[in-house]
């Protein structure tokens, strides 16, 4: 009798369009949806950020057509203050839920999970289906709120009570908007949950046999953390995206104080407390922003390694630094709050796990550094993508050290110093690492290649113009240029306004780079070279194994078998500089893990 | 490619550097008693920061540049001490820094936040509401009258509520748009948010506090120079945020005495 | 009048020694190459999933506690009386999570060939009896709800009513589910087609529900 217990539900490849394409149960077409709402969202929030900057630089500008977008919001084509809060925003809700949980994770995760643990699908793979079409709904309701009369809230990614919670006494925005962030974020929360079922339970449950798990490739690892964080992270931003909604919509008073007066009136809520919504948020906050950036950290050494041609210089240690990042994580939250008036002996409780933080990341970047001496480093733009992640981690991690210390916190919270910071790390750094992916999985995912030289022009631009926009924000800072500012009125903002100047300029600089990625994966998608085999990259783990692109149970009749850990690159006495996990050849000299 | 993006990297950590080794935007003058151990802290994180940035981004050059054009012989070499090596030196390296940072930043924490106002402390009162601050000072009774939010209106300039018929204590406050203290007095200040989240900002004073609504959160310091500075609101509140801001002047003792007498007679 | 005979429901159990592609086998030392042999098996993805979901339901209502400390932290808690129909509903669940082990021993032994002489079909009353109590302490909490409304106690009311109306509501709604898996549960079993570990997890997600319930009382009980 044929053992069904364990499978995952064996599906035969369907044959409808639908089926095909929209409602598909396939892990690879769902990493691919993943990847086009990620793109659309990436494009958008890419322009909001261009209409912000120019707002910054040119206040009085009119921005020709703006009107169109919100004829309240823009009389004449110039940006009210209100607009410029709710398209920042919108920026900042778009990119960290939409850009940065989706496409490094969810994107790249999905199509090449089960893959890379040799596994058919995944095992739930209709809450798979599931997790996209809910996350694809949770897009529309931001979309909606930039329609509704009022348009979308201004408070920020971050949604701070009371203001978010006390309606639209709060302003432009805090009625409807709220409302509509709320639900979203909410299905946002849900979508993640199933994804995250279904990437712990292929990570343990699916491997194929010989796939121990020190086997798995370090972006399967790097996905397995992120999906524990996920789990835990997203399980208490809804309960306080719920307990927000309530205080709008059933007169609640979960984060609403009591006796505030706004506009002569005094506000009918009472008994909440502030500092909650700040605690809840920011538990999730944390890890959320760890959950953008371990993939990448996984990508980046797995791209890397093939590119190096030798494995890094400790698989373990990486995998325990990613874990740890992740588990400390939990324990930093507090480092956004450190003046909020939270317990002051909070903060510096707060302040020495952020410190300690330092130490897993420094041992990530200087395994990578350690791991790049004496190998036989190939360039390209995936590895340049990685390389540039490097840099930019350094440089973002560098800054945090700053922010990690209470009494500087005092200087720096709230101002461009803590805006850079982010932007290196988040908006730089794992955005190199979602390219990175692009560029080295393309073959497999399309059968074909992105054009190198167009490639290398982005990489280029790029790196150049991302140093030029966010290294001078740290300059900003520390001179206490105040963030979320639409514009800068004050005696000693006022002189700072040419490097606002000089970073637009940078900014549209460094748009124009991504449209030529743009064109360069569309193009390529259609009319590229085609890959010149199933493993162009000379990579050893089970996706470059299979065939270009895999077919839909990822391996056709025969399930591999894995014999080798996954990066056997330049291994002596090897008949080749590479040996793939399945290869049945006997190595010596390799101190295999397991 | 290579090694053009190498120069590029470290080009690039070099013009990072200039700006802060040039103190071209700098942070704004310390006119605080406290501050000095804020800026020892900032200061000490500057050279480690500093360094370790100019050190991996040139090692991270100096690799790609060294390591991307392997001639066909070449055979991969494991860099000295390993993977045990650099975990070694990232514990004890960034582990003592974290460790010496940690510990000497409390003492520059304390000096805000664990230490009383002294009893001779000048007690101002700063209400946070959209879009402005507005300060409140005690009078010769030297006390606070209560607040009464039902009273709060903009349109009678009665900002805090106070019910000035009723209560004695609130008789003789003072209330004003621009926050004036002597030179040299510490100030007990009594912070009250009216509406949403808002913060109290002033770089030289090296203070930043935000406003909680439901709680009354205070601070203490001392201005050491005699000028005007400005006080912004540093957490996002609504469409005026950008906006918010009080001029804070710090006067000798006897332009302040002249000051809140003419004050007081504005009432 | 003929005997039916029912055919026993195809019910997998893991034998370690066999199975196929993904899920048998891991690390079962392959023919040649590097080996070694850490694990033989692993459990099957429903039983791990429903600890990665239960995980996540812990975490929500971690928070949700959190946040009544959290606010308790800058006033006390109004003191409210719970409605005493709760009681009775505690001890609804409770017993509920009695019958479905019952019916889970029940099932499990029937899928290991032993037949109760009297049952020649799949043993499904305690499944029933089970769902009939899930029911019945759904229409309880519902009831204290309605309880409430009509002394004039809402959602609004004070902050104490406020998060009684979040947890109890929150937990009613997740119960909502556990019904609909033992519904589906069921159903499986009438059409012969039970997987161990999908009654197995199922019975879990339903014994959970029960703690987490009695775990918000106290707390309720407790707090408020």
């Amino acid at each position: 009798m044929h053992d069904m217990s364990t499978h995952a539900v064996p599906h035969g490849a369907p044959t409808s369009f639908i089926r095909k394409h929209v409602f598909s149960i396939d892990h690879k077409v769902i990493g691919k949806q993943y990847y086009a709402l990620a793109l659309v969202a990436a494009l958008v929030g890419m322009f909001l950020s261009w209409l912000m900057r120019i707002h910054l630089g040119w206040g009085s500008f009119a921005i020709p057509g703006l009107h169109l977008l919100s004829k309240n919001g823009a009389p004449g084509d110039v940006m009210t203050p209100e607009y410029y809060l709710q398209l920042m925003t919108m920026h900042g809700t778009i990119m960290v839920f939409f850009v940065l949980t989706t496409a490094p994770f969810a994107a790249f995760g999905n199509f090449f999970l089960p893959i890379q643990t040799g596994a058919e699908d995944m095992p739930f793979p209709h809450f798979n289906m599931m997790s996209f079409w809910v996350t694809f709904t949770a897009f529309l309701p931001i979309v909606a709120s930039f329609f509704v009369s009022d348009g979308p809230t201004l408070g920020g990614w971050t949604q701070y009570a009371p203001l978010s919670a006390i309606g639209s006494a709060g302003g432009p925005g805090e009625g409807w908007g709220v409302i509509l962030w709320a639900t979203s974020i909410c299905l946002f929360c849900i979508g993640q949950l199933l994804g995250s079922l279904n990437f712990i339970t292929t990570t343990l449950d699916m491997r194929c046999k010989g796939m121990s798990l020190m086997r798995l490739p370090l972006t399967a690892w790097a996905w397995f953390i992120t999906s524990v964080m996920g789990l835990t992270a997203f399980a208490v931003l809804m309960p306080a995206c719920i307990l927000l909604i309530l205080d709008h919509v059933a007169g609640t008073s979960f984060f609403v104080a009591s006796n505030l007066v706004i506009n002569d009136q005094m506000l009918p809520h009472s008994g909440g407390s502030t500092l909650l919504w700040q605690h809840l948020f920011w538990f999730f906050g944390h890890p959320e922003v760890y959950i953008a950036i371990v993939p990448g950290l996984g990508i980046v050494s797995h791209i890397l390694i093939t590119n190096m041609r030798r494995p890094m210089l400790s698989h373990r240690v990486l995998i325990y630094s990613m874990g740890a990042l992740a588990a400390l994580s939990y324990m930093v939250y507090g480092h956004h709050m450190f003046v909020s008036g939270m317990n002051p002996v909070s903060s510096l409780a707060f302040s020495f796990p952020t410190l300690v933080i330092t130490i897993p990341s420094t041992i990530v970047v200087l395994i990578w550094l350690g791991s790049l001496y004496g190998s036989k480093l190939r360039i390209n733009s995936a590895s340049l993508f990685s390389l540039g992640f490097v840099s930019m981690f350094i440089s973002g991690g560098v800054s945090g050290f700053f922010l990690a210390q209470p009494s500087i916190d005092i200087m720096l919270h709230a101002t461009y110093f803590v805006v850079g910071h982010f932007h290196l790390v988040m908006g730089v750094a794992a955005m190199f690492g979602i390219f990175a992916g692009t560029y080295f999985w393309f073959p497999k995912m399309t059968g074909r290649m992105m054009n190198e030289t167009l490639g290398k022009v982005h990489f280029v631009m790029s790196f150049i113009g991302a140093y030029c926009i966010f290294m001078p924000f740290h300059y900003l800072g520390i001179a206490g240029n105040v963030r979320r500012y639409q514009a800068f009125t004050d005696d000693y903002l006022i002189p700072l306004i040419p490097v606002h100047k000089f970073i637009t300029i940078a900014a549209l600089f460094t748009g124009l780079a991504q449209l030529i990625f743009l064109y360069n994966l569309i193009h390529s998608r259609f009319w590229g070279k085609m890959a010149p085999n199933d493993n162009p990259w000379e990579g050893t783990s089970l996706e470059w194994s299979t065939a270009t692109p895999p077919p839909h149970n990822n391996f056709g009749d025969k399930m591999p078998v894995v014999y080798h850990d996954p990066y056997q690159y330049s291994v002596e006495g090897a008949s080749a500089d590479y040996v793939m996990q399945t290869s049945t050849e006997q190595l010596k000299n390799t101190d295999e893990e397991k | 490619m290579a090694k053009i993006f190498a120069v590029t990297i470290i080009l690039i950590a070099i013009a990072s550097a200039i700006p802060i080794v040039m103190h071209m935007w700098p942070m704004p003058q310390d006119i605080s008693t406290h501050g000095y151990l804020i800026d020892e802290q900032y200061t000490d994180t500057m050279w480690e920061a500093g360094l370790s940035f100019l050190a991996s981004q040139f090692l991270l050059a100096f690799f790609i540049w060294k390591f991307s054009s392997p001639k066909p012989g070449d055979k991969i070499k494991s860099f000295p001490g390993g993977a045990k090596g650099l975990v070694i030196a990232a514990f004890l390296l960034v582990g003592t820094e974290c460790l010496a940072l940690g510990v000497f930043g409390v003492k520059a924490w304390a000096s805000v936040y664990f230490t009383a106002p002294s009893a001779n402390a000048l007690p101002v009162q700063v209400q946070a509401g959209q879009f402005a601050f507005y300060f409140r000072y005690p009078g010769p009774d030297g006390t606070f009258g209560p607040l009464h939010p039902d009273k709060i209106s903009e349109a009678n300039a009665n900002f805090f509520g106070l019910d000035t018929t009723n209560d004695p204590d609130s008789k003789d406050d003072i209330v004003t748009a621009e926050m004036a203290i002597p030179v040299n007095r510490e100030i007990h200040l009594l912070m009250h948010a009216k509406d949403v989240g808002h913060s109290f900002y002033v770089p030289e004073l090296r203070v930043q506090q935000d406003f909680v609504p439901g709680l009354d959160v205070t601070l203490h310091f001392t201005a050491t120079k005699i000028g005007k500075y400005e006080i912004v609101c540093t957490q996002l509140c609504g469409l005026g945020h950008y906006n918010m801001k009080a001029y804070l002047e710090v006067m000798s003792q006897e332009d302040y005495d002249a000051w809140i007498k003419q004050q007081a007679a504005l009432q | 009048m003929a005997t039916t005979v029912h055919e026993p429901p195809k019910i997998a159990r893991r034998l370690p020694s066999e199975g196929s592609g993904n899920g048998g086998w891991r690390n079962l030392a392959p023919a040649s190459g590097d080996l070694r042999r850490v694990k033989d098996s692993s459990p099957p993805p429903a039983s791990t999933g429903i600890w990665v979901g239960l995980a996540a339901i812990t975490m929500s209502f971690a928070a949700f506690t959190s946040a009544m400390i959290v606010r308790q932290g800058t006033a006390p808690l109004v003191h409210i009386t719970l409605p005493p129909i709760l009681y009775l509903n505690t001890l609804l669940i409770i017993a509920s999570s009695i019958t479905l082990e019952l019916s889970r021993k029940q099932i499990a032994a029937f899928m290991g060939g032993m037949r109760d002489k009297d049952h020649s079909a799949v043993p499904s009353r305690w499944l029933y009896v089970t769902l009939f109590l899930g029911l019945l302490f759904v229409a309880g909490q519902t009831l204290a709800w309605i309880q409430l409304k009509s002394q004039g106690i809402g959602l609004a009311t004070n902050i104490s009513y406020s998060f009684f109306y979040v947890l109890t509501v929150a937990h009613a709604l997740h119960v909502f589910g556990g019904l609909g898996g033992l519904i589906r549960v069921i159903g499986k079993v009438h059409n012969s087609v039970l997987r161990r570990s999908t009654l197995d997890a199922t019975s879990r997600y339903w014994h959970f529900m029960g703690a987490l319930w009695v775990y918000l009382l106290l707390l309720l009980w407790m707090k408020l």
